[in-house]
């Protein structure tokens, strides 16, 4: 009984909205910071460094009465590619897929080259993202040089 | 028509780079013409290159067409802080097209995006240099009488160069080989090779400069710089070994030519300069004639 009521603390249901699952570990502020939950009104929970068995440890976002436009939520690929999405209505789970890592990615990440001109003037960043033995490369639109995913900086 | 401009050599289709040529080609026939008339072009020169502008005001005044610009960042308005977008933005209000060369990577691309008018890369830092290479390919082209199947040397320094980078990339579209000199420290990047394998085509790399010279048909000379070495022995090292002299022609393809994109500093022996095999400095004049064909073919004066 008790196990049981520790668990439903842990998932705790929402009504409606969104969940996001088996976050890799250690990323789950930086989904909030990619999403911009924090500007979000409506309630959101938190989970991290919980057990997951598939991945040893995994962080949860569970974000109520929003829905994302999948080209949206995919940005969370660029962190985490392990990540699951859950769309819930009325207690009920409507959709789950997995992130897809997106062709192209605007804003969000700095290029990695500080001579390239989107980090001297006010220029967006624009990446051709490649993905090559599962490490994912962004070419910049502008410099043309290529940012790896282990220096990826989150705006 | 829709605007278009030139930042990296990969903006054109390789039809579309074999047309510049083409027109290059026509203009080194009839240089001088009145078709550019009316015509107002920016020459914008955010850090000097007195060689890469002159080439192009040239192109500009030898079609009739008239040049605004500066030479220099410390004679324009950003030295008072002004944005680059709103550098590009005016000046593209006052003329027809933009020739550019900037410090600044991507600032090319970036300037391409705001302008309403077609413009030109003249450099984007160590980026690209998109016309460099068109007159690469069409001293090439002029020398050898045709793009296919030869065998190009790349010596010096081929990390570093984008000429080297460029040049090799666009080359692969024509089933060329690659000879590629350098020290250790300076092999041309594994992203270069990477189109050459992509294509299937074949390269070899090499140490010692006399082993590649009998075998090609260019011979593509850069220069190597000390700041480029972590550890200045290890540049005393090399320095003299990327040196042609003319004791290293005696044995040489009798169409060999010698390209280089100079300025050059000592990696050419003067002597070789009278040697039919000399090809540089006719190079630097070809550059007026690709960028005579790219200005009227942007302009929509040439298809
Ligand atoms: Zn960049």
């Amino acid at each position: 009984m008790e196990n049981i009521k520790i668990k439903e603390l842990k998932v705790s249901a929402i009504e409606n909205g969104t969940v996001i699952d088996h976050i890799a570990h250690g990323k789950v502020l930086q989904v909030v910071k990619i999403l911009g939950l924090e500007d979000f009104e409506d309630q959101i929970y938190l989970g991290a460094n919980l057990e997951s068995k598939k991945y040893g440890k995994k962080g949860i976002i569970k974000i109520s009465n929003h829905f994302f436009e999948e080209s949206d939520i995919n940005r969370i690929a660029l962190i985490s590619p392990s990540a699951t999405i859950i769309e819930i209505k009325d207690f009920v789970i409507v959709k789950k897929f997995n992130v897809q890592v997106p062709s192209l990615v605007q804003g969000i990440v700095k290029c990695i080259n500080p001579k390239c001109v989107t980090n001297q003037q006010k220029v967006e960043t624009r990446f051709e993202v490649f993905t090559i033995e599962n490490r994912m490369r962004l070419k910049c639109h502008y410099c043309e040089k290529f940012t790896n995913q282990e220096n990826f900086d989150f705006n | 028509m829709k605007k278009k401009s030139l930042v990296s050599i990969h903006d054109f289709s390789k039809e579309e780079q074999l047309r510049i040529l083409e027109l290059a080609g026509e203009f080194e026939k009839t240089p001088n013409s009145s078709i550019l008339e009316g015509q107002v072009i920016a020459s914008l020169f955010f850090e000097p290159s007195t060689r890469t502008r002159l080439s192009f005001e040239t192109a500009v005044q030898r079609m009739g067409g008239r040049v605004i610009g500066f030479a220099d960042a410390n004679i324009s308005s950003t030295s008072k802080g002004e944005s680059l977008m709103d550098s590009i933005k005016t000046v593209a209000l006052y003329s027809d097209l933009i020739v550019m060369r900037h410090p600044v990577e991507g600032s090319a691309r970036f300037a391409s995006e705001v302008s309403d008018v077609p413009v030109i890369n003249a450099g984007d830092g160590a980026n690209q240099h998109p016309t460099q290479c068109l007159l690469d390919m069409y001293s090439i082209l002029k020398t050898q009488g045709k793009l296919d199947d030869l065998h190009v040397a790349f010596v010096g320094d081929l990390k570093y160069g984008r000429t080297v980078h460029s040049l090799t990339i666009a080359l692969t579209n024509f089933n060329c080989t690659f000879h590629l000199v350098s020290p250790e420290e300076l092999k041309l990047p594994s992203s270069v090779k990477q189109h050459i394998k992509d294509k299937n085509l074949k390269y070899y790399q090499y140490t010692d400069l006399m082993e590649a010279i009998p075998k090609v048909d260019i011979l593509y000379m850069t220069r190597i710089q000390k700041e480029r070495f972590s550890d200045p022995v290890d540049y005393e090292k090399v320095k003299n070994a990327y040196i042609l002299t003319r004791q290293m022609l005696g044995n040489t393809k009798p169409n060999l030519r010698i390209l280089h994109p100079m300025p050059r500093v000592n990696e050419i022996e003067e002597q070789i300069d009278t040697d039919p095999r000399a090809y540089y400095f006719q190079q630097a004049l070809n550059g007026v004639y690709v960028r005579q064909a790219l200005l009227a073919y942007l302009l929509g004066l040439k298809s």
